[in-house]
């Protein structure tokens, strides 16, 4: 073989094998939704994220692009154990190409390493927990909706700005409670404000009243509901019993969802001040977007868990389409960093190199009942908080992936 | 410390402590009577509570209403159980009532958690009993003292029944000795199944209690049972006087906890529990 | 067929079924089903042969698995060390909760293992070693005796079936030692066992360690397995499903809690898409086999061949 002829058959191998690569795996995009679907955060995700992820597929035109595209759910029923089993399962004999939603850090960070490891795609929605773009970061994964340190800066820093400068912390007594009073505390005395006390309470606790009694006593015009799901929604229903709104106090909830809200009803929940990254009436795009959601889903209006997995899902299958591949992981969630994001949900907005996705955050405050005019109707807008202040600064994420 | 504050978590743990009393009893009633452990008994206080729920949703009766109507209710539910499926094993080990009753309680569990979420469903406190008063140390909702009182009356009016009515010593006897008692007329099996609907209702009724200030969800029992089988096996497990004082005991003793030392509020009855164990195995007012 | 022939035949029906497996199914899934096994098997020791039901099994298997997940991800332990520390820390707990617990029987004995579990699940909660609600993740599979790479999942799949294997074998052993034997005169009449003078307390709680240790052998090793530890494991519904599947596979037999955890993870695992209904027919299988099926899969089984003999 003359020397051309080397080069002209080097070429086309090369070409043959670039060819090779950019491939759809199985010939199917194949998206898997795990969440919880019969316990703590069914509402909060379970169904719901389902309908967003199809919706997202629909949208998106797959069909048209000339992708197949499939969406399967399966409940990890609040356990990591089953997490991963279902997780590593997927990724290697079910052709699942990228895991969406997973609530419960602790299945979270469990699936986070298992995606690391198969060098598939993570998507997470549902979970709270910031290492997951902190020390536990990975090329794999991306973080959308929230976290803990954008819920404790957004609610801590807006309040404090408006006046509700000296605090009284009800905790819950354990890791995630723990490291949403103590961010906040450090964003509240950042900006001014006092913590004035606080109290740390088992988990599951049903009877708030002592507690509440203390942080009536402390005088704080702020009580800060470091907790979640049960625990918030009992405080919050227990301090309306006690009055302690209606004597001039208010309530932080740290980590508080529409659904939550929606439990506790308005007559109870009224003037509590929370943060969230979607609420289905804020825009005309995002109106709409929820007329098409509830009817399928029954009447249940979409938390902003929902609003992420499609978000996501949407802006995953932009990176495939471009890349023309959904494998290796790696690559296309660099993709999806480096193409930048906009849907009808979030707006526009980017996904940083630790696999943060950066939007707005809004504070909210619930309204009264004779405020609210149709169901769903809970917020009204307090203060906007910028993309680039809502979430944890690059330089303090400890992510090995930030140079 | 402070007296005024002191006081005021004394009289919340009395509160707290009437929730345990009227489980307690209902249990101490069921095992002390038929040697069963129910450990459906937080499924059939979250399904009280759901009754009072959809009576308000859906029939649009109140709280007054579901006093009464959730704890015949689900004591019916009660008596088809028993009727049913405990009856079978009474000449069983007893450990098998435990694993029939923890069966159910799945069940219903896992029911009601599959048809409302977790989420909750929203129960207001009546308008009769809404407000606070003003105590001075602190200011107490009139929905609490509505409980302490209720649950007061009800604790005592049980042990009246059983202990101190022909009814009662009807009750007692049967369980002792079945064929004498059948012997002498008496149907021992509608005790049998009265009694275990008995206990039923009261759970139920401590449902509808609890139903405006705690969340009615369906996992409200399971967090709340493993504690009063701490208290019931603290008190002597058959003992139904021993129940509701140390019900109402433990409640005290948890609320002190709460203010002095919140972290362990939720340990605490077991600790103590795992001390009355070592010193005096059956319990403070069993007999061994 | 004799009982021996019968228990012989029997191993070698799982021995070449678990061996075979990983080319069949999902090797990590089998490994799952091995560990719950050994879990069940563990618990079975207690309630089967010493007659004491424990609600409160969930400690040991948790603690198990929370030391051996930390001595591998924190402490840097090799593989087997980490398995050893978590069935080590299990044996003490089970010491410490043993003392309190024998001293009741029956009913009373349940609820005291339970409330000691709940106890350990605050614990955990709280301390910060268990990272809490996130759990502890990062557990490493060091290589075997420092030559075989167990991060190959047919090779982790023959390890942990080998820890099953032996542990399987000596609780055999155990069963048909002279201890086991009075062991199952107690539980048949404890006054005649007292009255021919043997030291019934220590008997119980010596098959109460046994069975906490293995139940933390089984935990540790499933540790390794999913890489991780968390809450679930301490909690009070892993008690409640190691009960369940003793019972369906049948308490008191030798294959039992084998086939047992093998329907009830298989069930966990595949139904997982249709949610709480796991816990409905969980609730389900619980009251149909204490009504009309108290003997279990294998129970039945071993019936029917002995009526057949007849």
């Amino acid at each position: 073989m003359t020397f051309k002829m080397k080069t002209l058959v080097a070429a086309a191998a090369l070409a043959l094998a670039g060819a090779a690569q950019a491939q759809i795996s199985g010939n199917v995009v194949k998206i898997g939704v795990l969440n919880d679907q019969s316990g703590l955060y069914a509402d909060l995700g379970g169904q719901g994220s389902v309908i967003a992820a199809k919706m997202a597929v629909e949208d998106f035109k797959a069909k048209e692009k000339g992708l197949n595209v499939e969406v399967i759910f399966a409940d990890h029923q609040n356990k990591p154990d089953v997490g991963t089993q279902i997780a590593s399962r997927w990724y290697d004999t079910e052709g699942v190409d990228a895991i969406v939603d997973v609530p419960t850090s602790s299945v979270a960070l469990a699936v986070n390493e298992v995606a690391r490891q198969k060098n598939k795609v993570f998507i997470d929605s549902g979970a709270a927990t910031s290492d997951l773009t902190g020390s536990k970061c990975s090329p794999n994964t991306v973080h959308w909706t929230y976290d803990t340190w954008m819920l404790a800066n957004g609610t801590g820093k807006a309040i404090v700005k408006t006046g509700g400068d000296t605090w009284f912390f009800i905790t819950a007594d354990y890791a995630f409670g723990a490291a949403l009073e103590r961010d906040t505390t450090a964003v509240i005395v950042k900006n001014g404000g006092k913590v004035v006390g606080g109290v740390k309470v088992p988990l599951g606790t049903q009877d708030f009243s002592s507690f509440l009694l203390q942080a009536q006593a402390s005088k704080a015009k702020i009580i800060g509901l470091a907790n979640a799901g049960g625990d918030t929604i009992n405080s919050i229903k227990q301090a309306s019993e006690f009055g302690i709104v209606k004597g001039g106090q208010n309530l932080a909830g740290l980590l508080v969802f529409l659904t939550d809200v929606h439990g506790i009803g308005l007559d109870k929940a009224q003037g509590l001040i929370l943060t969230e990254t979607f609420y289905w009436d804020m825009n005309d795009q995002t109106r709409a977007w929820t007329k098409r959601f509830i009817a399928q889903s029954g009447g249940k209006y979409p938390t902003m868990v929902h609003a992420g997995v499609y978000a996501g899902v949407l802006h995953y299958l932009k990176a495939v389409a471009a890349l023309k591949s959904d494998e290796p992981g790696i690559k296309v969630v660099e993709e999806m960093k480096k193409l930048p994001t906009d849907d009808p949900l979030f707006g526009k907005g980017t996904i940083r190199a630790d696999g943060r996705k950066i939007h707005n955050a809004y504070l909210f405050e619930v309204k009264k009942p004779s405020e609210s005019k149709g169901p769903y109707d809970y917020y009204k807008l307090r203060a906007t908080i910028p993309a680039d202040e809502a979430f944890r600064p690059l330089k303090d994420d400890g992510c090995s992936l930030v140079k | 410390m402070n007296t005024q504050a002191l006081f005021g978590q004394l009289l919340i743990g009395l509160i707290n402590g009437s929730f345990y009393a009227l489980l307690s009893l209902g249990l101490a009633v069921i095992f002390g009577l038929l040697n069963i452990i129910n450990f459906a008994h937080g499924a059939l206080y979250m399904l009280g509570a759901f009754v009072a729920y959809f009576l308000l949703e859906k029939v649009g009766l109140g709280y007054w209403w579901a006093l009464v109507i959730a704890p015949i209710a689900v004591g019916a539910v009660g008596v088809v159980i028993e009727r049913l499926m405990l009856s079978r094993l009474y000449k069983l080990d007893h450990l098998y009532g435990l694993l029939l009753t923890f069966g159910l309680a799945l069940i219903l569990e896992g029911a009601f958690s599959h048809e409302f979420g977790s989420a909750g469903m929203p129960y207001s406190i009546p308008d009769s009993l809404q407000g606070v008063q003003n105590l001075g140390f602190m200011y107490l909702p009139n929905y609490r003292a509505w409980v302490i009182v209720a649950s007061l009356v009800v604790c005592f009016s049980t042990w009246f029944l059983i202990e101190r009515t022909k009814l009662g010593v009807y009750l007692r006897a049967a369980t002792e000795n079945p064929s004498l008692v059948q012997s002498f007329g008496v149907n021992v099996p509608r005790m049998i199944t009265l009694t275990y609907g008995l206990g039923v209702g009261l759970a139920a009724l401590a449902g509808v209690f609890a139903a405006p200030i705690y969340q009615v969800s369906p996992q409200m029992g399971s967090s709340l049972i493993i504690v009063v089988f701490a208290v019931v096996v603290i008190g002597g497990m058959g003992s139904i006087m021993g129940s509701i004082l140390t019900g109402f005991g433990l409640g005290i003793i948890e609320g002190l906890t709460k203010y002095i030392y919140p972290e362990a509020s939720s340990t605490v009855i077991f600790v103590i529990m795992a001390i009355v164990l070592m010193i005096r195995p059956q319990g403070l007012f069993g007999q061994r | 067929m004799s009982a021996e022939r019968y228990e012989r035949v029997a191993f070698a029906v799982m021995f070449v079924a678990f061996a075979a497996a990983p080319f069949v199914i999902y090797p990590a899934f089998g490994m799952q089903l091995l560990c719950f096994a050994l879990f069940a098997c563990a618990f079975n020791l207690l309630i089967g042969f010493g007659g004491l039901l424990s609600f409160g099994h969930a400690m040991f298997f948790g603690m198990g698995s929370y030391l051996a997940a930390q001595a591998s991800a924190v402490w840097g332990f090799p593989i087997e060390a980490a398995i050893l520390t978590g069935a080590a820390t299990a044996l003490v707990l089970g010491v410490a909760s043993g003392f309190i617990a024998i001293r009741r029987q029956g009913i009373y004995f349940a609820m005291i293992t339970l409330a000691l579990a709940q106890m350990v699940y605050f614990f955990c909660l709280r301390a910060p070693f268990t990272g809490g609600e996130n759990g502890i993740q990062g557990v490493k599979r060091t290589n075997l005796l420092g030559l075989v790479d167990l991060n190959q999942p047919l090779a982790m799949y023959y390890f942990v079936f080998a820890v099953f294997i032996l542990a399987f074998l000596l609780i055999h052993r155990i069963i048909h030692s002279p201890f086991g034997q009075v062991l199952k005169a107690i539980r048949e009449n404890e006054p005649r066992a007292i009255s021919l003078g043997y030291r019934v307390e220590r008997y119980k709680l010596t098959a109460f360690v046994m069975s906490a240790t293995l139940a933390g052998l089984a935990g540790a090793t499933k540790a390794m397995v999913t890489q991780n530890a968390s809450l679930t494991d301490v909690y009070w519904t892993m008690s409640g499903e190691v009960v369940l599947m003793t019972l369906l596979g049948g308490m008191g037999t030798v294959f039992g809690p084998v086939v047992g955890a093998v329907v009830i993870i298989s069930m966990q695992l595949y139904l997982a898409e249709l949610g709480a209904w796991v816990t409905i027919i969980q609730g389900g299988i619980f009251v149909f086999c204490v009504l009309a099926f108290r003997r279990g899969i294998v129970g039945e089984i071993e019936a029917w061949l002995r009526h057949r003999k007849a």
